[in-house]
Protein backbone atom coordinates (compact mmCIF):
# COMPACT_ATOMS: atom_id res chain seq x y z
CA UNK A 1 0.00 0.00 0.00
CA UNK A 2 1.29 3.54 -0.96
CA UNK A 3 1.60 6.13 2.00
CA UNK A 4 1.27 9.27 1.69
CA UNK A 5 3.84 10.48 3.84
CA UNK A 6 3.73 14.00 3.12
CA UNK A 7 0.50 14.25 3.60
CA UNK A 8 1.08 13.49 7.22
CA UNK A 9 3.80 16.68 7.59
CA UNK A 10 2.43 19.51 9.22
CA UNK A 11 1.32 22.20 7.26
CA UNK A 12 3.65 24.88 8.72
CA UNK A 13 6.81 22.13 8.76
CA UNK A 14 6.05 21.61 4.71
CA UNK A 15 5.80 25.50 4.56
CA UNK A 16 9.62 25.80 4.89
CA UNK A 17 11.25 25.71 1.64
CA UNK A 18 13.89 23.57 1.45
CA UNK A 19 17.68 25.27 1.27
CA UNK A 20 17.94 27.53 -2.18
CA UNK A 21 21.16 25.52 -2.24
CA UNK A 22 20.15 22.27 -1.62
CA UNK A 23 22.05 21.22 -4.92
CA UNK A 24 25.07 23.05 -4.19
CA UNK A 25 25.02 21.43 -0.61
CA UNK A 26 25.15 18.18 -1.88
CA UNK A 27 28.37 18.68 -4.36
CA UNK A 28 30.11 20.14 -1.30
CA UNK A 29 29.94 17.54 0.51
CA UNK A 30 30.66 14.66 -1.89
CA UNK A 31 34.00 16.81 -2.70
CA UNK A 32 34.67 16.81 0.70
CA UNK A 33 37.95 16.34 1.62
CA UNK A 34 39.21 17.27 -1.86
CA UNK A 35 38.90 21.10 -1.17
CA UNK A 36 39.90 23.66 0.67
CA UNK A 37 36.77 24.78 2.80
CA UNK A 38 36.17 28.69 3.68
CA UNK A 39 32.10 27.79 3.50
CA UNK A 40 32.15 26.69 7.44
CA UNK A 41 30.39 28.62 10.02
CA UNK A 42 32.48 27.52 13.33
CA UNK A 43 36.25 27.44 14.49
CA UNK A 44 38.45 25.36 13.02
CA UNK A 45 40.12 25.48 16.60
CA UNK A 46 39.35 23.00 19.07
CA UNK A 47 37.90 23.78 22.29
CA UNK A 48 40.94 25.12 24.50
CA UNK A 49 42.60 22.28 26.69
CA UNK A 50 41.25 24.31 30.33
CA UNK A 51 37.74 23.56 28.76
CA UNK A 52 37.68 20.38 27.92
CA UNK A 53 39.47 19.25 31.00
CA UNK A 54 36.74 20.66 33.07
CA UNK A 55 34.25 18.62 31.14
CA UNK A 56 36.43 15.31 31.02
CA UNK A 57 36.93 16.27 35.42
CA UNK A 58 33.45 16.08 35.69
CA UNK A 59 32.63 12.81 33.94
CA UNK A 60 35.50 11.24 36.14
CA UNK A 61 33.85 12.30 39.29
CA UNK A 62 30.71 11.39 38.14
CA UNK A 63 28.71 14.14 37.23
CA UNK A 64 26.52 12.50 34.34
CA UNK A 65 22.57 13.44 35.67
CA UNK A 66 20.05 16.03 34.47
CA UNK A 67 20.69 19.59 35.74
CA UNK A 68 18.30 21.73 36.82
CA UNK A 69 15.93 22.69 34.08
CA UNK A 70 17.23 26.12 34.05
CA UNK A 71 20.84 25.10 34.14
CA UNK A 72 23.14 24.63 37.20
CA UNK A 73 22.80 27.72 39.37
CA UNK A 74 27.13 27.70 39.27
CA UNK A 75 26.64 27.98 35.43
CA UNK A 76 24.16 30.46 35.58
CA UNK A 77 26.23 32.42 38.64
CA UNK A 78 29.13 31.69 35.90
CA UNK A 79 27.65 32.88 32.94
CA UNK A 80 26.42 36.33 35.10
CA UNK A 81 29.55 37.37 35.86
CA UNK A 82 30.87 36.93 32.37
CA UNK A 83 28.13 39.15 31.20
CA UNK A 84 28.50 41.98 33.40
CA UNK A 85 32.45 41.79 33.51
CA UNK A 86 32.58 41.80 29.16
CA UNK A 87 29.55 43.05 28.54
CA UNK A 88 28.13 45.73 31.39
CA UNK A 89 24.94 43.71 31.23
CA UNK A 90 23.71 42.82 34.80
CA UNK A 91 21.29 39.77 35.02
CA UNK A 92 20.02 38.11 38.24
CA UNK A 93 21.31 34.47 37.60
CA UNK A 94 18.23 32.76 39.79
CA UNK A 95 15.93 34.42 37.47
CA UNK A 96 17.21 36.04 34.34
CA UNK A 97 19.26 33.68 33.24
CA UNK A 98 18.56 30.35 30.92
CA UNK A 99 21.30 27.65 30.08
CA UNK A 100 19.59 26.16 26.18
CA UNK A 101 21.45 23.60 24.00
CA UNK A 102 23.44 26.29 21.91
CA UNK A 103 22.15 29.63 20.85
CA UNK A 104 19.51 28.22 18.27
CA UNK A 105 17.51 26.62 21.33
CA UNK A 106 17.15 29.70 22.70
CA UNK A 107 15.76 31.07 19.53
CA UNK A 108 13.13 28.46 19.16
CA UNK A 109 11.98 28.65 22.49
CA UNK A 110 11.34 32.99 22.40
CA UNK A 111 10.06 32.26 19.39
CA UNK A 112 7.29 29.19 21.02
CA UNK A 113 6.94 30.97 23.85
CA UNK A 114 5.86 34.39 22.55
CA UNK A 115 4.83 34.41 19.09
CA UNK A 116 0.37 33.84 18.77
CA UNK A 117 -0.31 32.91 15.77
CA UNK A 118 -0.27 36.02 12.54
CA UNK A 119 1.85 37.64 14.83
CA UNK A 120 5.31 39.75 12.91
CA UNK A 121 8.71 39.24 13.66
CA UNK A 122 11.11 41.37 11.95
CA UNK A 123 14.64 39.89 10.34
CA UNK A 124 17.19 41.77 8.85
CA UNK A 125 18.23 39.67 5.55
CA UNK A 126 20.69 38.22 4.79
CA UNK A 127 20.75 36.03 8.25
CA UNK A 128 21.04 33.00 9.87
CA UNK A 129 18.72 30.86 8.79
CA UNK A 130 17.09 30.01 11.62
CA UNK A 131 15.89 33.07 12.58
CA UNK A 132 13.00 32.61 9.98
CA UNK A 133 12.56 29.37 10.02
CA UNK A 134 11.75 29.47 14.32
CA UNK A 135 9.63 32.13 13.44
CA UNK A 136 7.19 30.09 10.74
CA UNK A 137 7.55 27.24 13.13
CA UNK A 138 5.87 28.94 15.55
CA UNK A 139 3.08 30.20 13.00
CA UNK A 140 4.45 33.40 13.14
CA UNK A 141 4.89 35.59 9.91
CA UNK A 142 8.55 36.69 9.10
CA UNK A 143 8.37 40.20 7.91
CA UNK A 144 12.32 41.08 6.08
CA UNK A 145 14.12 44.20 6.33
CA UNK A 146 16.79 43.83 3.72
CA UNK A 147 19.97 45.63 5.07
CA UNK A 148 22.12 46.87 2.33
CA UNK A 149 25.93 46.73 1.55
CA UNK A 150 26.12 50.65 1.18
CA UNK A 151 24.83 50.53 4.97
CA UNK A 152 27.09 48.01 5.66
CA UNK A 153 24.34 46.00 6.29
CA UNK A 154 23.37 47.44 9.34
CA UNK A 155 19.70 48.25 10.37
CA UNK A 156 18.72 51.40 9.32
CA UNK A 157 16.16 53.56 11.98
CA UNK A 158 14.15 53.99 8.91
CA UNK A 159 13.80 50.99 7.95
CA UNK A 160 13.18 49.86 11.33
CA UNK A 161 10.14 52.53 11.38
CA UNK A 162 8.52 50.99 8.00
CA UNK A 163 8.60 47.40 8.76
CA UNK A 164 7.02 47.91 12.81
CA UNK A 165 3.07 47.54 12.48
CA UNK A 166 0.55 47.09 15.37
CA UNK A 167 1.57 43.06 14.94
CA UNK A 168 5.28 43.26 15.46
CA UNK A 169 5.88 40.96 18.65
CA UNK A 170 9.75 41.74 18.01
CA UNK A 171 12.68 42.10 16.18
CA UNK A 172 15.98 39.78 16.09
CA UNK A 173 19.06 41.39 15.57
CA UNK A 174 22.23 39.69 14.98
CA UNK A 175 25.03 41.45 15.23
CA UNK A 176 28.08 41.16 14.66
CA UNK A 177 26.36 38.73 12.23
CA UNK A 178 26.40 36.35 10.26
CA UNK A 179 26.36 36.16 6.79
CA UNK A 180 27.77 39.69 6.38
CA UNK A 181 30.48 40.12 8.98
CA UNK A 182 28.98 43.32 10.04
CA UNK A 183 28.88 45.24 13.61
CA UNK A 184 26.75 47.57 14.66
CA UNK A 185 28.46 50.74 17.07
CA UNK A 186 26.97 51.83 20.04
CA UNK A 187 25.87 54.62 17.77
CA UNK A 188 24.37 52.95 15.70
CA UNK A 189 22.49 50.50 18.13
CA UNK A 190 21.24 54.61 19.75
CA UNK A 191 19.32 55.14 16.42
CA UNK A 192 17.39 51.98 16.90
CA UNK A 193 16.48 52.40 20.46
CA UNK A 194 15.31 55.74 19.78
CA UNK A 195 12.87 54.45 17.00
CA UNK A 196 11.74 51.12 19.09
CA UNK A 197 11.37 53.69 22.44
CA UNK A 198 8.46 54.97 20.06
CA UNK A 199 7.10 51.52 20.15
CA UNK A 200 6.90 49.83 23.58
CA UNK A 201 5.25 46.96 22.36
CA UNK A 202 8.06 45.78 20.11
CA UNK A 203 10.64 43.66 22.02
CA UNK A 204 13.82 42.74 21.08
CA UNK A 205 16.13 39.53 20.73
CA UNK A 206 20.05 40.58 20.49
CA UNK A 207 21.70 37.24 19.19
CA UNK A 208 25.22 38.01 20.26
CA UNK A 209 26.87 34.73 19.76
CA UNK A 210 29.79 36.51 18.00
CA UNK A 211 29.58 39.40 20.29
CA UNK A 212 33.59 38.29 21.38
CA UNK A 213 34.51 38.27 17.78
CA UNK A 214 34.27 42.29 17.31
CA UNK A 215 37.55 43.96 15.35
CA UNK A 216 36.74 47.74 15.50
CA UNK A 217 39.03 47.97 18.57
CA UNK A 218 36.04 48.82 21.06
CA UNK A 219 33.58 46.68 22.68
CA UNK A 220 31.07 44.99 21.18
CA UNK A 221 27.59 47.19 22.23
CA UNK A 222 24.47 45.76 23.14
CA UNK A 223 21.53 46.88 22.48
CA UNK A 224 20.35 45.80 26.37
CA UNK A 225 22.87 48.02 27.47
CA UNK A 226 20.74 51.13 26.75
CA UNK A 227 18.28 50.99 30.06
CA UNK A 228 15.08 51.99 28.01
CA UNK A 229 15.45 48.78 26.49
CA UNK A 230 16.73 46.55 28.94
CA UNK A 231 13.25 45.46 30.14
CA UNK A 232 12.21 44.28 26.40
CA UNK A 233 15.64 42.92 25.57
CA UNK A 234 16.56 38.91 25.36
CA UNK A 235 19.76 38.64 24.88
CA UNK A 236 20.88 34.91 23.45
CA UNK A 237 24.43 34.05 23.47
CA UNK A 238 26.82 30.75 23.88
CA UNK A 239 30.04 29.85 23.57
CA UNK A 240 30.49 27.92 20.05
CA UNK A 241 31.88 30.95 18.73
CA UNK A 242 33.83 32.73 20.47
CA UNK A 243 34.81 29.60 22.73
CA UNK A 244 35.11 27.34 19.93
CA UNK A 245 32.49 25.06 22.01
CA UNK A 246 30.23 24.57 18.78
CA UNK A 247 30.07 20.46 19.32
CA UNK A 248 29.06 20.85 23.21
CA UNK A 249 26.01 22.45 21.83
CA UNK A 250 25.78 25.25 24.88
CA UNK A 251 24.28 28.46 24.84
CA UNK A 252 22.04 30.14 26.71
CA UNK A 253 19.29 33.60 27.09
CA UNK A 254 19.31 36.15 29.63
CA UNK A 255 16.03 38.74 29.87
CA UNK A 256 13.05 39.72 32.06
CA UNK A 257 12.68 37.24 34.82
CA UNK A 258 8.62 36.53 33.56
CA UNK A 259 9.31 35.66 30.19
CA UNK A 260 12.10 33.31 31.36
CA UNK A 261 9.23 31.65 32.86
CA UNK A 262 7.24 31.03 29.51
CA UNK A 263 10.73 30.30 28.06
CA UNK A 264 11.57 27.88 30.47
CA UNK A 265 8.02 25.83 30.19
CA UNK A 266 9.13 25.09 26.62
CA UNK A 267 12.70 24.07 27.24
CA UNK A 268 11.37 21.88 30.12
CA UNK A 269 9.13 19.65 27.94
CA UNK A 270 11.35 19.43 24.53
CA UNK A 271 14.86 19.72 26.46
CA UNK A 272 14.40 19.21 30.11
CA UNK A 273 18.24 20.39 30.52
CA UNK A 274 21.45 20.97 28.81
CA UNK A 275 24.09 18.73 28.52
CA UNK A 276 25.82 17.99 32.06
CA UNK A 277 29.19 17.93 30.84
CA UNK A 278 28.57 20.83 28.84
CA UNK A 279 27.94 23.15 31.95
CA UNK A 280 31.03 21.99 33.92
CA UNK A 281 32.77 22.88 30.94
CA UNK A 282 31.29 26.42 30.75
CA UNK A 283 32.12 27.56 34.40
CA UNK A 284 35.65 27.15 33.52
CA UNK A 285 34.84 28.90 30.08
CA UNK A 286 33.59 32.07 31.97
CA UNK A 287 36.07 32.38 34.47
CA UNK A 288 39.26 31.26 32.89
CA UNK A 289 39.05 31.53 29.04
CA UNK A 290 39.53 35.07 28.29
CA UNK A 291 43.06 34.71 27.13
CA UNK A 292 41.83 31.73 24.67
CA UNK A 293 39.23 34.21 23.27
CA UNK A 294 41.70 37.00 22.60
CA UNK A 295 44.41 35.09 21.15
CA UNK A 296 41.45 33.20 18.61
CA UNK A 297 40.44 37.02 18.03
CA UNK A 298 43.60 38.03 17.21
CA UNK A 299 44.34 35.27 15.12
CA UNK A 300 40.86 35.64 13.22
CA UNK A 301 41.83 39.13 12.69
CA UNK A 302 45.14 39.04 10.85
CA UNK A 303 42.87 36.41 8.82
CA UNK A 304 40.13 39.01 7.96
CA UNK A 305 42.70 41.79 6.71
CA UNK A 306 44.53 38.83 4.48
CA UNK A 307 40.86 37.78 3.31
CA UNK A 308 40.13 41.27 2.52
CA UNK A 309 43.36 42.16 0.79
CA UNK A 310 43.24 38.83 -1.09
CA UNK A 311 39.34 39.75 -2.33
CA UNK A 312 40.15 43.50 -3.31
CA UNK A 313 43.58 41.80 -5.43
CA UNK A 314 40.56 39.80 -7.48
CA UNK A 315 38.93 42.15 -7.85
CA UNK A 316 35.96 41.90 -5.85
CA UNK A 317 34.37 44.70 -3.88
CA UNK A 318 33.75 43.84 -0.19
CA UNK A 319 32.07 45.64 2.23
CA UNK A 320 34.91 45.58 4.80
CA UNK A 321 33.58 43.05 7.69
CA UNK A 322 34.55 44.29 11.54
CA UNK A 323 32.78 40.92 13.17
CA UNK A 324 32.17 37.43 13.16
CA UNK A 325 34.20 35.75 10.96
CA UNK A 326 32.68 36.08 7.62
CA UNK A 327 33.44 38.11 4.33
CA UNK A 328 30.47 38.50 1.92
CA UNK A 329 31.91 39.95 -1.53
CA UNK A 330 29.85 40.80 -4.57
CA UNK A 331 30.44 39.13 -7.64
CA UNK A 332 28.00 40.37 -9.93
CA UNK A 333 30.89 41.69 -11.79
CA UNK A 334 32.02 38.23 -12.62
CA UNK A 335 28.24 38.19 -14.58
CA UNK A 336 27.29 34.56 -12.62
CA UNK A 337 24.61 34.23 -10.28
CA UNK A 338 25.88 33.07 -6.98
CA UNK A 339 25.46 30.12 -7.37
CA UNK A 340 27.06 29.46 -10.56
CA UNK A 341 29.95 31.21 -9.19
CA UNK A 342 30.63 28.89 -6.33
CA UNK A 343 29.70 25.62 -8.27
CA UNK A 344 32.26 26.89 -10.89
CA UNK A 345 34.72 28.15 -8.20
CA UNK A 346 34.69 24.33 -6.59
CA UNK A 347 34.99 22.19 -9.49
CA UNK A 348 37.61 24.55 -11.22
CA UNK A 349 39.70 25.70 -8.01
CA UNK A 350 38.84 23.12 -5.40
CA UNK A 351 37.41 26.00 -2.97
CA UNK A 352 33.64 25.53 -0.89
CA UNK A 353 32.00 28.81 -0.36
CA UNK A 354 28.47 29.60 0.13
CA UNK A 355 26.54 31.36 -2.11
CA UNK A 356 24.62 34.63 -0.44
CA UNK A 357 21.19 33.42 -1.36
CA UNK A 358 21.51 31.02 1.25
CA UNK A 359 21.10 33.41 3.27
CA UNK A 360 17.79 35.25 1.93
CA UNK A 361 17.09 36.35 -0.90
CA UNK A 362 18.61 39.60 -1.35
CA UNK A 363 21.82 37.48 -0.64
CA UNK A 364 21.87 36.43 -3.99
CA UNK A 365 25.10 38.68 -5.91
CA UNK A 366 26.63 37.64 -3.01
CA UNK A 367 29.18 34.65 -1.60
CA UNK A 368 29.96 34.27 2.49
CA UNK A 369 33.72 33.29 2.59
CA UNK A 370 34.50 32.03 6.15
CA UNK A 371 37.90 32.86 7.41
CA UNK A 372 37.63 30.20 10.17
CA UNK A 373 39.76 27.96 8.24
CA UNK A 374 43.71 27.92 8.66
CA UNK A 375 46.20 31.01 7.52
CA UNK A 376 47.69 28.66 4.41
CA UNK A 377 44.55 27.66 3.62
CA UNK A 378 42.97 31.10 3.22
CA UNK A 379 46.32 32.35 1.31
CA UNK A 380 46.10 29.73 -1.02
CA UNK A 381 42.47 29.93 -1.64
CA UNK A 382 42.88 33.73 -2.44
CA UNK A 383 45.55 32.82 -5.22
CA UNK A 384 43.07 30.69 -6.66
CA UNK A 385 40.26 33.30 -6.28
CA UNK A 386 42.29 35.75 -8.13
CA UNK A 387 43.32 32.60 -11.00
CA UNK A 388 39.53 32.18 -11.05
CA UNK A 389 38.76 36.06 -11.51
CA UNK A 390 41.21 36.49 -14.35
CA UNK A 391 40.13 33.44 -16.00
CA UNK A 392 36.88 34.91 -16.12
CA UNK A 393 37.76 37.51 -17.73
CA UNK A 394 39.74 35.85 -20.01
CA UNK A 395 37.03 33.79 -21.11
CA UNK A 396 39.57 30.88 -20.99
CA UNK A 397 37.40 28.77 -18.93
CA UNK A 398 34.12 27.22 -20.48
CA UNK B 1 49.83 51.10 15.00
CA UNK B 2 52.01 48.30 14.53
CA UNK B 3 51.74 45.75 17.91
CA UNK B 4 55.64 44.63 18.23
CA UNK B 5 54.41 41.73 20.70
CA UNK B 6 51.66 40.60 18.21
CA UNK B 7 54.37 40.73 15.74
CA UNK B 8 57.35 38.78 17.75
CA UNK B 9 54.31 36.05 18.63
CA UNK B 10 53.48 35.74 14.94
CA UNK B 11 57.40 35.04 13.67
CA UNK B 12 58.28 33.46 17.35
CA UNK B 13 55.97 31.09 15.72
CA UNK B 14 56.64 31.02 11.81
CA UNK B 15 60.26 32.95 11.13
CA UNK B 16 59.09 32.56 7.41
CA UNK B 17 56.26 35.16 6.77
CA UNK B 18 57.04 37.40 4.76
CA UNK B 19 57.31 40.71 5.20
CA UNK B 20 54.55 41.43 2.69
CA UNK B 21 51.94 38.82 4.67
CA UNK B 22 53.01 40.48 7.60
CA UNK B 23 52.12 43.67 6.88
CA UNK B 24 48.50 42.76 5.60
CA UNK B 25 47.51 40.23 8.30
CA UNK B 26 48.90 43.05 10.96
CA UNK B 27 46.63 45.87 8.74
CA UNK B 28 50.25 48.23 8.44
CA UNK B 29 52.65 49.15 5.74
CA UNK B 30 55.79 46.81 4.55
CA UNK B 31 58.06 49.77 5.30
CA UNK B 32 56.45 49.70 9.16
CA UNK B 33 57.11 45.67 9.65
CA UNK B 34 60.71 46.34 7.97
CA UNK B 35 61.59 49.13 10.27
CA UNK B 36 60.13 47.13 13.18
CA UNK B 37 62.37 44.13 12.92
CA UNK B 38 65.39 46.10 11.78
CA UNK B 39 64.99 47.86 15.34
CA UNK B 40 64.26 44.88 16.88
CA UNK B 41 67.96 43.30 15.37
CA UNK B 42 69.60 46.45 17.09
CA UNK B 43 67.93 45.78 20.23
CA UNK B 44 68.86 41.87 20.38
CA UNK B 45 65.29 41.30 20.44
CA UNK B 46 65.56 39.25 17.47
CA UNK B 47 68.42 37.45 17.76
CA UNK B 48 68.32 34.83 15.34
CA UNK B 49 65.68 32.98 13.04
CA UNK B 50 65.46 29.22 14.09
CA UNK B 51 63.95 25.98 12.23
CA UNK B 52 62.12 24.07 14.42
CA UNK B 53 63.50 20.02 13.19
CA UNK B 54 62.08 16.08 14.31
CA UNK B 55 65.64 15.00 14.05
CA UNK B 56 64.50 11.48 14.89
CA UNK B 57 62.67 11.63 11.53
CA UNK B 58 66.40 11.75 9.93
CA UNK B 59 69.02 9.54 9.76
CA UNK B 60 70.62 10.94 12.55
CA UNK B 61 69.99 10.34 15.93
CA UNK B 62 71.59 12.81 18.26
CA UNK B 63 70.44 12.98 21.78
CA UNK B 64 69.36 15.90 24.16
CA UNK B 65 70.58 16.17 27.38
CA UNK B 66 69.77 18.20 30.20
CA UNK B 67 72.60 18.54 32.58
CA UNK B 68 71.84 20.53 36.58
CA UNK B 69 74.77 21.73 37.92
CA UNK B 70 75.47 23.09 41.08
CA UNK B 71 78.23 25.57 42.00
CA UNK B 72 79.95 27.52 44.10
CA UNK B 73 79.31 31.31 43.28
CA UNK B 74 82.80 33.30 42.64
CA UNK B 75 83.66 36.67 44.37
CA UNK B 76 82.55 39.78 42.66
CA UNK B 77 81.18 37.42 39.49
CA UNK B 78 78.54 35.49 41.24
CA UNK B 79 77.27 32.80 38.38
CA UNK B 80 78.30 34.65 35.69
CA UNK B 81 82.10 33.60 35.11
CA UNK B 82 81.51 29.85 35.75
CA UNK B 83 78.58 29.96 33.37
CA UNK B 84 80.87 31.84 30.47
CA UNK B 85 82.85 28.74 30.76
CA UNK B 86 79.95 26.19 30.08
CA UNK B 87 78.17 28.29 27.58
CA UNK B 88 81.21 28.89 25.17
CA UNK B 89 81.30 25.33 24.46
CA UNK B 90 79.61 25.17 20.95
CA UNK B 91 77.56 21.99 22.18
CA UNK B 92 75.90 23.99 25.09
CA UNK B 93 73.28 25.00 23.07
CA UNK B 94 71.17 26.84 25.77
CA UNK B 95 72.72 27.28 29.44
CA UNK B 96 70.44 28.90 32.26
CA UNK B 97 70.94 30.54 35.44
CA UNK B 98 68.03 28.72 37.87
CA UNK B 99 66.24 29.15 41.21
CA UNK B 100 65.87 26.04 43.29
CA UNK B 101 67.93 22.87 43.94
CA UNK B 102 70.51 23.68 41.53
CA UNK B 103 72.45 26.86 39.69
CA UNK B 104 73.06 26.11 35.80
CA UNK B 105 70.84 24.20 33.36
CA UNK B 106 73.05 23.66 30.62
CA UNK B 107 70.87 21.78 27.29
CA UNK B 108 73.43 20.12 25.07
CA UNK B 109 72.09 19.22 21.86
CA UNK B 110 73.27 17.48 18.11
CA UNK B 111 75.62 14.96 20.24
CA UNK B 112 75.97 10.95 20.66
CA UNK B 113 75.44 9.62 23.98
CA UNK B 114 79.44 8.70 24.54
CA UNK B 115 80.11 12.51 24.16
CA UNK B 116 77.70 14.09 26.46
CA UNK B 117 79.00 11.74 28.74
CA UNK B 118 82.99 12.70 28.28
CA UNK B 119 81.57 16.06 27.70
CA UNK B 120 80.55 16.05 31.44
CA UNK B 121 83.69 14.16 33.36
CA UNK B 122 86.14 15.85 31.37
CA UNK B 123 84.93 19.27 30.47
CA UNK B 124 81.81 20.62 33.23
CA UNK B 125 82.81 17.82 36.11
CA UNK B 126 86.47 18.55 36.69
CA UNK B 127 86.28 22.85 36.44
CA UNK B 128 86.84 24.29 40.27
CA UNK B 129 83.47 26.00 41.76
CA UNK B 130 81.77 22.78 40.16
CA UNK B 131 79.65 20.97 43.49
CA UNK B 132 78.17 18.31 41.43
CA UNK B 133 76.24 17.55 38.46
CA UNK B 134 73.51 15.88 37.23
CA UNK B 135 72.72 14.67 33.63
CA UNK B 136 69.34 14.13 32.28
CA UNK B 137 68.43 12.62 28.76
CA UNK B 138 65.50 13.08 26.87
CA UNK B 139 63.83 9.87 25.79
CA UNK B 140 61.17 11.40 23.75
CA UNK B 141 59.72 14.93 22.67
CA UNK B 142 56.36 15.35 22.70
CA UNK B 143 56.34 19.47 22.45
CA UNK B 144 59.17 21.75 21.84
CA UNK B 145 59.27 25.64 21.64
CA UNK B 146 55.17 25.79 21.24
CA UNK B 147 55.08 22.51 18.18
CA UNK B 148 53.81 19.31 18.71
CA UNK B 149 55.98 16.60 17.56
CA UNK B 150 52.96 14.04 17.20
CA UNK B 151 50.42 14.08 14.55
CA UNK B 152 48.71 17.34 13.86
CA UNK B 153 44.90 17.58 14.56
CA UNK B 154 42.54 16.55 11.36
CA UNK B 155 39.48 18.37 10.50
CA UNK B 156 36.50 16.47 11.40
CA UNK B 157 34.11 19.41 10.32
CA UNK B 158 30.74 19.46 8.15
CA UNK B 159 31.42 20.58 4.15
CA UNK B 160 29.64 23.33 4.99
CA UNK B 161 28.10 24.76 7.88
CA UNK B 162 25.24 27.97 7.83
Amino acid sequence: MDIDYQSKVSSVVNEIKPSAIRRFFDLANEMKGEVISLSIGEPDFVTPWNIREAGIFSLEDGYTHYSPNQGYIEVRKAISEYLERRFSLKYDPKSQILVTVGGSEALDLIARAMINPGDEVIILEPCFVAYRATVTLARGIPVVIETKEEDEYKLTPEALEAAITDKTKYIILGYPGNPTGATMTRDDLAKIRDVLVRHPNVFVVSDELYSELSYTGERPASIANFPELYDRTIVVNGFSKSFAMTGWRIGYMAGPAPLLVAMNKVHQYCIMSSPTTAQYAVIEACRNGDKEVEEMRDEYNRRRRVIVQGLKDAGLTCFTPTGAFYAFPSITNSGLTSEQFCERFLMEKKVAIVPGNAFGECGEGHVRISYAASMENIMEAMKRLKEFMQELKDGSVK
Amino acid sequence: MLNRIELLKLIEHNARISISELAVMLGVTEDEIAAELETCKKENVILGYSTVINWEKTEREPVTALIEVRITPQRNQGFDKIASQFYRYPQVSSCYLMSGGFDLMLIIEDSTLREVANFVSDKIAPLEGVISTSTHFILKKYKSNGTLFEQKQIDDREAIVL
